[in-house]
């Protein structure tokens, strides 16, 4: 089966495979910013979508059987050119992304803020599909590329798109909001420019394979603090500790499916490009950005988790379960061992699913109640068993009860933990975990269990995103439990899907295939 | 919205904030223009190119905006296409000129070149990586009259309160 559709995979030309999903989607938003039909508008997107999930797909066959797959765009060799490099982990993500992008669409078109018809919202309809689709294409080109100067350019692709959707609809206070996200990521990326510029000073190439060669022969002290300052640029937009400040504050302003996408994907790219750095150029200095990463992971878990159970408020308690669970992720990279980097690749697959998951829940509650502040709303379960049965299968995996993902994910990952004798942090990771578990049963307990609140009616009713209706879109509801059963699906392709993440961590920290694919 | 009423004599208006700004405006308005022309024809092999040249045309545009008193400025905004429709066919151009090359076999981004001779200039090496730069132009300009369009908007009804009044 899979070696028939690796086959199948193989007759499209690997040029075309790589550059899709960067490409295909910038296609769409130009057209759909100049077909303004709010029909023409969904079609494209609902059509641009799968076609990339089915390239993503094709990839990582490819990128399995065969090695990575180098692209030297416009035929300039590398390390002149730019070089987009389709390798286990970029595919996989790549896939996974594309499946979070297209469940939410879903999930938009049915809550109406994707086109809203009303003449204020006139401006939300005409730029949404466009926006989410720039947005689709900076976050496979964050994956795919091979250049550093191109990461840059990727995140400032995707953080554009990101700007105007974080702003749709808001109000004066959103818009302040929104602010703070705004002017803390061009500060990240004056910092990331800053750090190419020395970067390329000091060795006289931004191609990511050609660095790893040219940065062995630079001085250890300069090298060092070339790749510190890469983590912290990266920390900003993954929200490590201590940069994760921005991230409650601005994520809960957007309107639900975006957040959702913002939560499963942008600070994901940031952790994936920590990942692919120090991994792949900076190879050498494991044994000083090891305790470091080691250090931020952990008060990452600690500081995000006492956030989230402070909070009030659904967004708010799942925006501090994102910055505490990147903990995870950079935790197993810190051991910078193949079951520990396997475990850090499997919790992102896992955590890209669930927290999308949960924030679509939340759109689904704020939806029926109007509110998203725990002491206004009780008793979901009298209203909708099914909403309970959505909210509590994502909030039990992101806990680590098994049998779910989040339970197989943080096995792997203190099982790596344990394998190189770091007691401290394991411990950490399993008290998070309880914490994790006991901020989910805050929500529940408050907002499902009890008598039924009354419903708060909508601060904004002009507005396309309807709340505290009794109603709820067979469609919104149908893409919640879509992406849900993708989150069930992580554990029962458990095995394969590990061995597949152990394959990508070999890669990642072997370096070797890489390297060759890229300069030949 | 009849005819705008002019500033009466002697009154400093609101709408006009310098006249030195909007005369000097008016002469290096259409130079800036032509050189973004400039630099983005030359981006090839020289410094310059569509990115830069959108810019630069993107300030003359923002000097007329600020120069302009803002009805006008909003009837030129009216006017011109809608910022939505230069992106769009600014994407179009640069994204399709992309994967043009995979209709070839060739690689993402690859340019054709020609060296056409062309009376009164001679010989011109085109490529067609042109047509990208001019893709990258017209969405840098897009963006420029897309936030004119938007910010200008409410900067007019806040700084000029009760500004609709007096036409």
């Amino acid at each position: 089966m899979t070696d028939v559709l690796t086959g199948l995979a193989r007759t499209v030309p690997a040029g075309v495979l790589v550059g899709l999903p960067v490409l295909l989607p910038l296609l769409g938003a130009a057209l759909a910013l100049l077909l303004r039909r709010a029909g023409t508008q969904r079609a494209i997107p609902l059509l641009v979508l799968p076609v990339m999930a089915l390239d993503a797909a094709a990839l990582l066959l490819r990128a399995d059987a065969d090695g990575p797959l180098a692209v030297q765009a416009g035929n300039w060799d590398a390390p002149f050119g730019i070089s987009l490099v389709a390798d286990r982990l970029s595919s996989l993500l790549t896939l996974v992304s594309v499946i979070v992008l297209m469940v939410v669409l879903v999930y938009a078109i049915g809550q109406g803020v994707a086109d809203a018809a009303d003449e204020r919202s006139d401006r939300v309809r005409v730029v949404f599909h466009p926006a989410y689709l720039v947005l689709a294409s900076g976050v496979s080109f964050s994956f795919l590329t091979g250049d550093l100067f191109n990461l840059f350019v990727a995140f400032e692709v995707m953080l554009t798109a990101s700007y105007v959707l974080i702003t749709l609809q808001a109000g004066p206070s959103a818009v302040r909001s929104a602010m703070t996200y705004i002017v803390v990521s061009l500060l990240a990326s004056v910092l990331f420019v800053t750090v190419i510029g020395l970067v390329y000073a000091a060795t006289g190439t931004v191609n990511m394979a050609d660095l790893r060669g040219a940065l062995a022969e630079v001085p250890g002290g300069v090298r060092l603090s070339l790749a510190l300052l890469l983590i912290v640029v990266f920390g900003i937009k993954a929200a490590l500790f201590p940069l994760y400040f921005w991230l409650p504050d601005s994520y809960p302003v957007a309107p639900a499916p975006v957040t959702a996408v913002f939560a499963g994907l942008l600070t994901k790219v940031g952790v994936y490009a920590i990942i692919r750095t120090q991994t792949l150029i900076f190879p050498d200095d494991t044994a000083v950005t090891g305790p470091v990463l080691l250090v931020l992971a952990g008060a990452t878990l600690l500081v995000g988790i006492l956030g989230a159970i402070a909070q009030n408020e659904i967004k708010r308690v799942l925006s501090f379960t994102i910055v505490s669970h990147i903990g995870f992720i950079v935790m197993g990279l810190a051991f910078f061992t193949v079951a520990g980097v396997a475990g850090a690749v499997l919790y992102m697959v896992h955590h890209i699913v669930i927290q999308t998951t949960l924030f679509c829940v939340e759109g689904l509650i704020e939806r029926r109640t109007g509110t998203s502040r725990l002491d206004r709303i009780s008793g979901l379960t009298h209203r909708s068993a099914l909403l309970g049965v959505l909210f509590a299968l994502p909030a039990l995996s992101l806990a680590g009860i098994p049998p779910f993902s989040g339970f197989l994910a943080k096995l792997a990952l203190l099982q790596a933990g344990s394998a190189v004798g770091s007691w401290v942090i394991v411990g950490l990771a399993v008290l998070v975990s309880l914490l994790t578990l006991y901020s989910m049963a805050l929500i529940w307990g408050s907002a499902f269990w009890g008598s039924p609140s009354d419903v708060v009616p909508d601060e904004d009713p002009e507005d396309a995103v309807q709340v505290g209706v009794r109603t709820v879109p067979a469609t919104m509801t149908a893409a919640t439990a879509a992406v849900v059963l993708v989150g069930l699906a992580i554990p029962v392709l458990g095995g394969p899907l590990y061995a597949l993440c152990l394959r990508a961590a070999a890669d990642l920290l072997a370096a070797g295939p890489y390297v060759e694919a890229v300069l030949g | 919205m009849s005819t705008p009423a002019g500033p009466r004599p002697g009154t400093p208006s609101p709408r006009r904030p310098s006249v030195l700004f909007e005369v000097g405006t008016g002469l290096v308005l259409h130079a800036v223009l032509v050189t973004s022309l400039f630099f983005l024809f030359r981006g090839h092999n020289a410094p310059g190119g569509g990115f830069i040249a959108g810019l630069v045309a993107g300030t003359a545009l923002v000097l007329a905006y600020l120069a302009g008193d803002t009805s006008a400025g909003r009837r030129a905004a009216g006017a011109t296409p809608r910022p939505g429709v230069v992106l769009g066919v600014g994407l179009l151009l640069a994204a399709g000129t992309a994967v043009a090359p995979w209709l070839g076999g060739g690689q993402v981004l690859e340019s054709g070149y020609s060296h056409p001779h062309v009376p009164v200039l001679g010989g011109v090496s085109l490529a067609s990586v042109l047509i990208f730069d001019i893709g990258v132009y017209l969405v840098v300009v897009g963006l420029v009259l897309a936030v004119l369009s938007t910010l200008g908007e409410q900067a007019g009804t806040s700084l000029a309160p009760g500004g609709e009044e007096d036409r």
